[in-house]
């Protein structure tokens, strides 16, 4: 792996890590750190909740997701994670509930499979200052002898517990990391406030909305988080409330038969339950200060016309594509890897533009402790079209062919844009192939 | 507004043209800059528009439109905007029955028919003024985006009803306007949306379709606009003629050029 520079410690700002150095793999992957943040001080006009931060485009307010890594790779308001069987997509879930007890914002966990009182149990553990400095340093084969400073502990725990004195609170990280290995201390979970919305327990009380096309669960998980939003003034109603504060909303495993939804049994079923669901939900987000990640079993959608109404009507859609049970599981490009992580779609909110990654190709795995999502740095490329001959330069030209390749498509003027392609099968790392659409 | 958009359909805001039906469409790409662009165009023009968005709150348009020079809230105040939101309208709609009848009171019906009291909406809004002076050029409708319509219940035959109605309305006795945004599905089987499609490109004047780029996502080409104008109520031999740009979005505007001129890659 890359040698990887300590990366900064201080309140309110997280270093960006940086990858140096070659290496004789096939793929080299580089890590990617958090971006590092400005200094807060300039926007202390702004609402200070703990665990938010401004965005520099748009100056809405950013929740982290949990997974430093992921947060610069999306912005706010509503994420919906989608997965095969299920597994890494909890794990998100996990990480976006766990940030918002560390940073003190309240909870509500919606779920037709598991209480939400046991999905609390297992979120992961945050991890201390000095321990992440150690797991970055120890894949980078530096050595760093592990201080065992006690002073450091202490401080560590008061640094993490939600601030009860008055002051602002911008101080206060954005993104931690978590140690999947080891649960939530109990105390920060009953330190912290939250609501729990579990399926088949409200499915007998009454309704007072018309019978219209969503199903009964949606409904009465749609009444429960409008009463959440206007009791506890998320939505601004009651403005002697002392501080403001987030409302995260995690909502499990969306579209399956146990909300009552049959969209994943039958191709014509109950087509528009889901949407409009998503619909009011998304009225409810953007009139209150909250934010939501929504899980969904994407795979066992019969009707695909679904999938895109739904990426129609959320700000943020993230796919990932976990190699277990297929042929890239065996595949030695990604040995090292869990899956591969789709961006489908990012907000743009208050903006013409949206902050993109310049980078598209990404891959997830989850180590002993962390998560990590990594880029992919060396890339192979198909060749269309007429320009086979360039193929042979490059062979010849070996690692460093790509800036060779544009004097040369600059010398016969062919217009083109590149794409960068992900690997599927295994290559040479001296070789480079350049996929160019002719337009 | 986008300047460069203007040149390119060849018209200003002083010179905007009247009883026409414009077609906005996005393929695998976000077509919202376009809707961003027609509103500033249409306020600037001095004419009243009729906004029914349903997809983004009336702060996000507000923010956006001061980018480009126009402010929605002054515009909002002095008459000139008449502004549904329907996300807002969509929690009051839902969680408390209403006492009259509200344009989206079909989210709380199982089985709504059709859009009427939506189209009563935009013809009220676009009422011509009473008292004499023209205060307004001429009545815009504006829709974002049709789509979600049919995700929120409505068949797509409901939705092509409701456009043909606001069109004899609109375009057809008040001189007026109507631009709205459908996204292709492409090849994700949505029936319905291809209908609505479909249905709309015969009847549109003008279709300007934002297509994310086939090679992929690239950082300085953020898609291709292809602009069709048609003459929809004259059958005509004479093929409609096309042009093909691409573009960059930037913080305030949109740049056009010829396909492989981007000036990243000359």
């Amino acid at each position: 792996m890359a040698a990887v520079a300590t990366c900064g410690t201080g309140a309110g700002s997280t270093g960006s890590m940086v990858a140096a150095g070659g290496k004789n793999n096939v793929t080299s992957f580089q890590r990617r750190g958090p971006r590092a943040s400005g200094s807060d001080s300039s926007y202390s006009r702004l609402v200070s909740i703990a665990g938010t931060r401004p965005s520099v485009r748009n100056g809405q307010l950013l929740v982290s997701t949990g997974l430093p890594a992921l947060d610069q790779l999306l912005g706010r308001f509503r994420t919906e994670i989608w997965d095969k069987y299920n597994i890494y997509s909890s794990l998100l879930f996990k990480y976006f509930l766990a940030e918002g007890i560390i940073n003190g914002h309240t909870l509500l966990v919606a779920s037709a499979k598991e209480d939400p009182a046991d999905i609390l149990q297992e979120l992961p553990a945050p991890l201390l200052d000095d321990n992440v400095k150690k797991d970055f340093d120890e894949d980078a084969c530096n050595h760093k002898t592990a201080e065992s400073n006690i002073k450091m502990k202490i401080a560590w725990r008061y640094q993490l517990l939600p601030k009860m004195e008055a002051g602002p609170v911008s101080s206060s990280r954005f993104g931690h990391y978590y140690d999947t290995s080891k649960k939530m201390p109990q105390e920060l979970i009953e330190a912290s406030k939250w609501h729990g919305f579990f399926s088949p327990e409200k499915s007998s009380s009454t309704l007072n909305i018309e019978p219209c096309s969503l199903t009964h669960g949606y409904i009465k998980l749609l009444q429960f988080i409008q009463n959440i939003i206007y009791e506890e003034g998320f939505d601004g109603s009651n403005p002697q409330k002392k501080q403001k504060n987030i409302l995260r909303i995690g909502i499990q495993n969306l579209g399956s038969p146990l909300w009552g939804d049959d969209i994943c049994c039958t191709e014509n079923g109950n087509s528009h339950s889901l949407t409009k669901f998503l619909y009011v939900l998304r009225g409810l987000l953007r009139t209150s200060l909250s934010a939501c990640m929504i899980t969904m079993p994407t795979h066992l959608i019969q009707n695909k016309a679904i999938i895109s109404r739904v990426t129609n009507l959320s700000d943020t859609v993230v796919g990932l594509e976990s190699f277990i049970g297929s042929e890239r599981e065996t595949n030695p490009l990604y040995k090292d890897y869990h899956g591969l992580i789709h961006i489908r779609q990012i907000p743009r909110l208050n903006n013409l533009i949206y902050d993109v990654s310049d980078v598209k190709d990404l891959a997830f795995k989850l180590k002993k402790k962390l998560f990590t999502i990594e880029v992919r740095e060396n890339f192979y490329i198909l060749v269309h079209g007429k320009v086979t001959v360039t193929v042979f330069l490059l062979e010849a030209l070996g690692k460093n062919s790509f800036p060779c390749l544009f004097q040369i498509l600059e010398a016969t003027c062919i217009p083109c844009n590149v794409r960068l392609n992900p690997s599927y099968t295994a290559i040479s790392g001296s070789l480079c192939y350049l996929s160019l659409s002719l337009l | 507004m986008f300047p460069e958009l203007n040149n390119l359909l060849n018209t200003t805001p002083d010179r905007a043209e009247q009883g026409k039906l414009t077609l906005l469409c996005d393929a695998n790409t976000d077509g919202s800059f376009l809707v961003h662009h027609f509103l500033s165009f249409y306020l600037k023009a001095n004419c009243k528009v009729c906004f029914v968005a349903l997809i983004q709150s009336f702060s996000h348009y507000n923010i956006v439109g001061q980018k480009l020079g126009v402010s929605l809230t002054v515009a909002r105040e002095c008459g000139q905007l008449v502004f549904l939101e329907g996300l807002k309208s969509s929690v009051d709609v839902f969680f408390r029955a209403q006492a009259e009848p509200h344009p989206l009171q079909f989210l709380r019906e199982a089985n709504a028919e059709n859009l009427q009291p939506l189209y009563e909406f935009v013809r009220e809004a676009l009422k011509p003024v009473d008292d004499g002076e023209a205060a307004w050029r001429c009545p815009v409708l504006l829709v974002d985006d049709l789509s979600v319509l049919l995700s929120l219940g409505m068949g797509a035959v409901a939705v092509l009803d409701f456009i043909h109605y606001c069109r004899a309305t609109v375009c057809w006795e008040r001189k007026g306007n109507i631009v709205a945004l459908v996204h292709d599905s492409g090849d994700t089987e949505d029936e319905e949306n291809n209908i609505l499609l479909n249905g709309l490109s015969h009847q549109s004047h003008l279709i300007l379709r934002a297509e994310g780029l086939a090679t992929g996502f690239c950082r300085d080409v953020h898609g291709q606009l292809r602009i069709l104008w048609r003459t929809p109520s004259q059958p005509t031999t004479q093929r409609d003629r096309s042009l093909t740009y691409q573009y960059k979005i930037q913080d305030k505007s949109v740049s056009f050029f010829a396909k492989g001129m981007s000036p990243a890659v000359l």
